[in-house]
């Protein structure tokens, strides 16, 4: 008999499944909807999500848009709240491993499909990438009105005045726009469109990207994307605009004064370090600079 | 059906449709970029592009409709061996097969509605050679602008007038492909 940890030893290929787990009809449905939503940008197209062999919350739904779109020779990278080395990003990327054979790295140089939860990487994007992203809550006015019926509705008739009124309530009371994460953005002038929680300062990133962003949400069932070179507007007022937001600070081990920050609680009395979120940009900046890993002050 | 209708498909399928639909991705995110398919041996006057475009995207749920050049009984055993596809009229189709000046005739294919866009006929659509030329196309997908050499008529079968409904467009010509969705402006220069 096999046991637990012989299963286990053996990461690489298993050519028992299907190349990239899903089964063909699985992925025809999934690419059909797929080219719908590029095709109508920001667009939330609902499609057949599939239980996958890991819970909702851990990235079902891009997990199923990057299965549909894996072919053999691409090079995958997967990232968690920008790390690489994060239990989802490990868990995922062995999963392509195993069932599409695909070679994965660490480096978004070196990737041609980028899975990702939460952020967007500090290295520009190319044209011969996608960047993958899950998602947990699609539908950008559902705190707003939780009925689907409705921001169906709403989609349909470019009825967003209470997005606006969301913003406008948030300067009214903080002074400031104070939606940090999952800020709301306008594609190509039509669909108001959740960016999935990545940090607002990951926000101008997506406009004029010259890579393919694709979404993924497996629980609620939809799948959205934005054409490269295309418009993406994080929303605002004349008065109040748009800003990116970062901890106004250097990363404690490679110095960058330009990348998201992680704030690091490092002991009981208040101490804190900040670091970079791309584990993998800043490794590489390590390495730029001949840097040791930094002693961490106590 | 003749033996004939059973070859002519993927060999590898996983991996063929999985390469084959990357290209339809890219194509429909880049639009008039001009894609070489490979893979499939469609009967005749089905293109070599429209065969793949078809193994990728159809199967049991899509009702497929056949423009009159492309509706015979080869093609009909062929597609319905390779995909399962039912076959149904213009007016349900999911996707519909045929010579762009034949669609073009063809008024009611489904443009979806306002809150579901999305339930719109995509049409394969061969031309004689698919080619840069005079007509620019601008829009999402594109840096600056692409060209291609297409016939008049290109709004009014994707319904652009409709936005965000519309129909979105596989252009085909030999192993030739490019798309057209509803998002891209055409002018001719």
């Amino acid at each position: 008999m096999t046991t637990h940890s012989e299963i286990h030893d053996d990461l690489s290929f298993e050519d028992s499944y299907n190349f990239a787990y899903l089964d063909e009809q699985t992925k025809r449905m999934i690419r059909r909807a797929l080219l719908k939503a590029v095709a109508i940008p920001g667009y939330q197209v609902p499609f057949a999500s599939r239980e996958m062999p890991m819970p909702y919350g851990w990235g079902t739904g891009g997990v199923q848009v990057t299965a549909a779109c894996l072919v053999p020779d691409d090079c995958v990278k997967v990232i968690d709240q920008g790390a690489d080395d994060t239990t989802n990003a490990v868990s995922i990327r062995s999963f392509f491993e195993r069932t599409a054979g695909v070679a994965t790295t660490e480096k978004t140089t070196d990737a041609s499909l980028i899975q990702t939860r939460h952020r967007i990487p500090e290295t520009p994007l190319t044209e011969d990438q996608i960047l993958v992203y899950q998602v947990p809550i699609p539908e950008p006015l559902r705190f707003l009105e939780p009925r689907e019926t409705e921001t169906r509705k709403m989609h349909a008739l470019t009825e967003y005045g209470l997005m606006h009124v969301k913003l406008y309530e948030d300067i009214s009371q903080h002074g400031h726009i104070a939606t940090s994460y999952a800020y709301p953005v306008k594609v190509d002038d039509r669909y108001i469109m959740d960016p999935s929680p990545i940090p607002k300062f990951d926000n101008p990133k997506m406009d004029d990207c010259p890579a393919l962003q694709l979404f993924g949400a497996g629980r609620e069932q939809r799948i959205y994307a934005i054409p490269p070179y295309s418009k993406v507007k994080s929303l605002d007022f004349d008065d109040y605009p748009f800003s990116q937001l970062r901890a106004p600070e250097t990363c404690a081990i490679c110095g960058a004064d330009d990348s998201y920050l992680d704030e690091m609680i490092i002991d009981d009395d208040g101490g804190r370090m900040f670091v970079c979120s791309d584990t993998d940009f800043c490794a590489s900046r390590q390495n730029e600079q001949g840097f040791e890993p930094a002693e961490v002050a106590s | 059906m003749d033996a004939s209708s059973l070859s002519g498909g993927f060999v590898d399928h996983a991996v063929q449709s999985a390469t084959a639909f990357r290209d339809l991705l890219q194509a429909m995110a880049r639009p008039g970029l001009i894609f070489t398919m490979n893979g499939t041996e469609p009967p005749a006057p089905l293109s070599i592009a429209a065969g793949v475009a078809v193994l990728t995207l159809c199967d049991a749920d899509t009702m497929i409709y056949l423009a009159p050049s492309v509706d015979n009984d080869d093609i009909r055993s062929w597609v319905a061996f390779h995909t399962g596809a039912p076959f149904a009229s213009s007016r349900v189709a999911d996707f519909a097969i045929g010579k762009w000046d034949e669609l073009f005739e063809i008024k009611d294919f489904p443009a979806g509605n306002d809150e579901y866009p999305d339930r719109s006929a995509t049409l394969i659509c061969s031309l004689p050679a698919l080619v840069a030329g005079k007509t620019r196309l601008t829009g999402p997908g594109i840096k600056g602008a692409h060209w291609l050499d297409l016939p008049d008529g290109g709004d009014e079968m994707r319904r652009v007038d409709l936005y965000p409904c519309g129909r979105d467009l596989i252009l085909t010509a030999g192993d030739q492909l490019a798309a057209l969705p509803r998002t891209i402006h055409l002018e001719t220069g």
